[in-house]
């Protein structure tokens, strides 16, 4: 009964695909079964909402008269340092920067209260954001300082490039320790006091298409409210690691690159966000559409949380020292009860991705799906796959002497 | 048994004087110190949570108002700002009485109930979007 994703983009251009949500695919499938549902439906909405730190806009702001070369130079936006190694005015910025007076942890647990996160949401919300930069002058470039207030409709490109982002799966944070710990995850409190978990489970993109078989690099997505595409693999991509029976990961594994134009996206969507002890992030909202082009598809398409495992790891000791011992193994119909039990205790839960979220962006792409006004991509090249040797590796010092 | 929780303001000359004992020992009521701190102008601020017989708490307010320590009910404490709230629940194991929770699995909203939380503050740092405030 195989549909193409040709067939199905005619029937989206007229209006008349069927369309759900990951959360109504599950309703329907315990309705009416695999076969039926997979017939009926053509395409199914993934999200996730969440934290995603390696994350930045790269801007072309225009030429001053006289020309500024800020490339080599120095230049911050609110405060916070921008990369300035691009051409003459080409700058990025990056989620996790923050202003150089920033008391970062001297005083721990640090506020971390504004950053590069926080400066990409005020931009895509329209709002002026300073640049201040000193250059070196050349003679095609003399000017050597510039104090002005940009604006996002204003600049050349502004361009959503997040390196790693829509992470296949994550840990699950505790504390073995007797100290509060503060971390990505969250704050973890001492003996087990609590246990953070971060992803959207059965919403999640990539756990819906575990073996990378329709999304890939070109695939059309909802991004920070507007239109992106996957640019590449992710950073730290590792699509050899762990999976259960199902072909569903129990580690982080698959990660993607996105792009997209900053201009079209939402302050709603794309979120700077403060972790006490940590640092800044910005969250990021993405949705994901599956086409539904066979049995198979809808097979690893209707994963639910029971089946999703996750790896319970110490922050205390394992995770920072690069050990790879886990604790145990939890999934995440439990995790979001509120409760698990580990070594024989009662553990609360939090999350830190928004199912909540999530679940709007998942029927916003479905509106925009079921409107015709998106089409869906084939990937023009595939993502590394579990078979293809591609491995995440640490970092193998060699100490300059 | 009567639970009310009041805002104490010790001024500069009496921050030094042991006053808030006198509730348990002569006016038979138990406490719960939400917050003690010494303010920049060198006037001492507490919150309490007092639990005892409604006669037994006015005579004890009495005195503190006596002893010139200004008295308030403890009104707005910790607000959420919804808009800021991204709902993704990194709140709800830290507070250790239940009053930020998820209860509907469906949807899982993050929810607030005021009548549970004990100000105690220890979501305001751990919310990403910094959506909680505390007001005195």
């Amino acid at each position: 009964m195989a549909k193409t994703l040709k067939e199905i983009n005619e029937k989206i251009k007229k209006g008349q695909a069927v369309v759900v949500t990951k959360d109504e695919l599950l309703d329907l499938i315990e309705k009416q079964g695999l076969e039926k549902t997979a017939k009926e439906v053509d395409v199914v909405t993934t999200a996730t909402f969440g934290p995603m730190c390696s994350s930045g806009v790269y801007l072309n702001v225009g030429h001053t008269k006289p020309k500024t070369k800020l490339g080599g130079g120095h230049a911050t936006l609110n405060g916070v340092p921008v990369y300035t190694g691009f051409a003459a005015v080409d700058i990025l910025l990056g989620a996790t920067a923050m202003p150089d007076d920033d008391p970062r942890n001297s005083v721990r647990p640090g506020e971390f209260k504004y950053g590069g996160g926080h400066v990409i949401e005020e931009l895509v919300a329209g709002k002026d954001v300073k640049l201040e930069a000193t250059a070196y002058g050349t003679d095609c470039y003399p000017r050597k300082e510039l104090k002005t207030w940009i604006n996002i409709k204003d600049v050349n490109e502004a361009v959503l490039f997040n390196p790693r982002n829509a992470y296949q799966n994550y840990n699950v944070a505790v504390n073995l320790s007797d100290r509060t710990l503060y971390t990505y995850l969250g704050v973890l409190k001492p003996n087990l006091g609590n246990a953070n978990y971060c992803s959207a489970g059965q919403l999640s993109p990539l756990l819906n298409d575990p073996f990378y078989k329709t999304i890939g690099i070109g695939t059309k997505i909802f991004l920070g409210g507007g239109i992106g595409y996957v640019a590449w693999q992710g950073t730290q991509h590792n699509p050899g690691g762990l999976r259960g029976e199902n072909g569903v990961p129990k580690r982080p594994l698959g990660t993607l690159a996105v792009i997209g134009d900053l201009k079209q996206m939402s302050s709603k969507w794309l979120k700077g966000v403060s972790f006490v002890g940590y640092g800044t992030t910005l969250s990021v909202g993405i949705g994901i559409p599956i086409p539904i082009l066979s049995e198979e598809t809808l097979k690893y398409a209707a994963v639910k949380d029971a089946d999703i495992y996750a790896a319970i790891v110490d922050y205390s000791d394992a995770y920072p020292n690069g050990k790879t011992d886990v604790v145990g193994e939890v999934n995440y119909a439990q995790l979001k009860s509120g409760e698990i039990e580990i070594k024989g205790k009662k553990v609360p839960t939090s999350g830190i991705s928004s199912y909540s979220k999530a679940l709007e962006i998942a029927n916003i792409l479905k509106s925009w799906i079921k409107k015709g006004d998106f089409t869906l991509t084939e990937p023009v090249a595939p993502l590394p796959s579990a078979e293809s040797g591609y491995k995440l590796k640490p970092l193998n010092e060699r100490p300059i002497k | 048994m009567e639970k009310k929780r009041i805002v104490l303001k010790f001024p500069k000359e009496k921050i030094d004087q042991p006053i808030v004992y006198r509730l348990i020992k002569d006016y038979n009521l138990s406490f719960n110190i939400l917050r003690a701190n010494i303010m920049p102008d060198n006037e001492g601020l507490m919150v309490l949570e007092l639990t005892g017989e409604n006669a037994d708490i006015k005579k004890g307010l009495d005195y503190l108002k006596g002893q010139g320590v200004d008295v308030q009910p403890l009104e707005k404490d910790i607000v959420v700002n919804w808009e800021k709230c991204t709902q993704c629940g990194a709140c709800v194991a830290q507070c250790p009485v239940g009053a930020l929770y998820i209860k509907d699995k469906k949807t899982m909203k993050v929810e607030f109930d005021p009548e549970k939380c004990i100000a105690c503050e220890l979501c305001v740092l751990p919310c990403p979007p910094r959506a909680i405030e505390v007001k005195f």
